[in-house]
């Protein structure tokens, strides 16, 4: 599985508040929710992303509230992938559970910018930097998120088992 | 190898004699909770699960505490669909406007945990249970959803850093400066993915109140939980307030850590942390521009206990909020409320110029109850100061122990209440 497109490029610490205000969570519309994504940081963000688009940040992304509205805020946008040095753990298993790839990778953090083409490999976990002809190594999924990710999140691999 | 107190919980509901840090493990959960923003998105994948009732309806907690009491149509709408689910499945733990708190501190007084339990709650402050050394994690609201319908959850076995406490807290100091002090010190995401065990004797000087705040805000340094060693006060908290066995877990002499940290609790001064992260601490004496004030909050999961009330109205005794400044007080459960009202707290806050509420989340993320206009500034007893949190994107909010919110109040600026 692979994701292509552009950045938008975030810093440390982007916290759930920012990525969907509260002031929104009296929905659970996904789309709805989509509307003010990374309002609070990046105003413009939801009138320039575009199908694919890929996130790109520092340290401890998604850090704060356990709102699963963040990962799916940012999946209904359109973005195909989050890239970060690191995310904050909630985030983490949030975006495994409803199927929001995401991939830590602090040499890419470090190293693209706003703007860039950057495609990504899943399975490998190789990221490439087409704007800058680079290429990072990201940490590929262990095999037990693999499995999760290929029955299409937690809801169908569980049903599976019942 | 030794386990930590965190692991071998994890093992024996996972079934297992051993676990070590990265192992991936399906585990038992011995309680699964939401509320009135997560609940709802959570009933939704329920929905699409193949079960038809939860698990143990005596083993789901619903409590509408963010936008409750309702504040506008549609967080009526969310509070009516778990309501709905709570009486379709029989939910023995819904807790309606009337009997309801804020999750984190309504749980623990409704005797729902104990020590050696395994909880997750699709709310990130569910680690606040790990002052009753229970192992209690925030989760998302698919695996709030899969725990209802199967009682398991996955678990990434995480590794520890260890807190030594020891010596007694000054006056007007208590737990959430001990909690704002090792932030500030190890930062936001000083204990990523990790556990923080706290032990030593310092913390037989921790009042149970102090314990939850400080287990409150380990989210707060990026941690999965925080677990405190279980002492006779933990036994007396939970023979207090519950009928449930608990089981005490020691982590073995042998257990490994990534590090230890020595606290000397003595050592601690007021701490308010600035805007936008709570990492940005400064002492009250390092405060050196007064930070003048709009608004002061004092409530939450992190300090709205009866004992932060006794402490605020102490302060406020004889004294006069500042012109100018609203002051909101909200206890964290109805119980907190009717033992501030018996105590006299409630007259001497309304008497000072203060207002008080139901019990909700309410200002705390933003809700209702207490939104700042853009430039405004708040003292708040709450656990998070991120970027619009609290209102507007342009509002600041500075996080603190009740004391020094109520000087504060008084002040019409930051201040510590030896300044009154
Ligand atoms: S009081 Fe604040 S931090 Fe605590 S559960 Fe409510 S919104 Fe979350």
């Amino acid at each position: 599985m692979k994701a292509k497109g552009k950045v938008f490029k975030y810093g440390n610490n982007v916290d759930t508040d920012v990525i969907i205000p509260a002031r929104y969570l009296n929905t659970s519309n996904h789309q709805e929710l989509a509307k003010h994504c990374m309002e609070d940081i990046d105003a413009d963000f939801i009138t320039n992303v575009q199908d694919g688009d890929i996130i790109v940040a520092s340290k401890n992304f998604g850090c704060g509230s356990s709102r699963e509205h963040a990962p799916i805020a940012i999946k209904t946008a359109g973005i195909s992938c989050v890239i970060a040095a690191d995310f904050a753990r909630i985030f983490y298993r949030n975006s495994i559970n409803i199927g929001l790839p995401i991939l830590e990778c602090p040499e890419a953090a470090a190293n693209i910018e706003a703007g860039d083409e950057v495609e990504v490999d899943f399975d490998t976990g190789l990221i490439i930097n087409i704007t800058k002809n680079e290429t990072y190594q990201g940490q590929a999924f262990p095999e037990f998120m693999q499995k999760l990710i290929a029955a299409g999140g937690l809801v169908n691999s569980i049903n599976k088992d019942l | 190898m030794g386990m930590t107190m965190t692991q071998k919980i994890l093992a024996s509901h996972a079934g297992l004699s051993e676990v070590k840090p990265g192992d991936l493990i399906m585990a038992d959960l011995d309680l699964v909770l939401g509320n009135d923003i997560t609940a709802p998105v959570a009933i939704n994948v329920f929905k699409g699960i193949h079960a038809k009732t939860v698990f143990d309806k005596d083993k789901v907690a619903l409590v509408p505490d963010h936008f409750a009491p309702n504040k506008d149509i549609q967080a009526a709408e969310q509070c009516k669909m778990m309501r709905g689910f709570a009486m379709e499945q029989d939910i023995t733990n819904y807790f309606e406007i009337g009997q309801m708190g804020v999750e984190h501190a309504l749980l623990p007084e409704k005797g729902l945990v104990v020590a050696g339990d395994l909880v997750i709650g699709a709310d990130s402050h569910t680690c606040t249970y790990g002052a009753l050394g229970a192992f209690s994690t925030g989760v998302g609201s698919t695996d709030m959803a899969a725990g209802m319908a199967t009682g398991k959850a996955w678990f990434k076995v995480p590794s520890a850093i260890k807190f030594v406490l020891k010596g007694k807290m000054n006056k007007y100091v208590s737990g959430k400066d001990v909690i704002l002090h090792i932030i500030g010190m190890i930062g936001v995401d000083g204990a990523l993915y990790q556990s923080m065990e706290f032990v030593g004797e310092g913390i037989a000087n921790l009042t149970m109140d102090d314990r939850f705040t400080i287990a409150n805000m380990v989210i707060e340094a990026g941690a999965k939980n925080g677990i405190f060693i279980v002492d006779d006060q933990t036994i007396d908290y939970i023979k207090g307030h519950s009928t449930k066995e608990y089981t005490v877990y020691t982590a073995d002499a042998d257990a490994e850590y990534e590090r230890t940290i020595d606290i000397d609790l003595g050592s601690i001064k007021p701490t308010v942390a600035f805007p936008h992260l709570p990492e940005n601490t400064k002492t009250t004496d390092e405060i050196t521009e007064p930070v003048i004030i709009d608004q002061v909050v004092i409530g939450s999961c992190t300090n709205g206990r009866l004992s932060d009330f006794a402490k605020a109205a102490k302060i406020f005794e004889g004294r006069k909020v500042a012109k100018g400044i609203r002051t909101l007080i909200i206890p964290a459960t109805q119980k907190i409320y009717l033992q501030c009202m018996e105590l006299g707290y409630l007259k001497t806050f309304v008497e000072a110029g203060a207002t008080v509420s139901a019990p909700t989340c309410g200002p705390c993320l933003g809700g209702h109850m207490g939104i700042l206009a853009s430039g405004e500034r708040c003292v708040a007893t709450t656990n998070r100061n991120f970027v619009g949190r609290m209102g507007h994107v342009d509002s600041e909010v500075y996080l603190a122990n009740p004391e020094v919110a109520a000087a504060s109040a008084i002040l019409g600026r930051i201040a510590d209440p030896t300044e009154l």
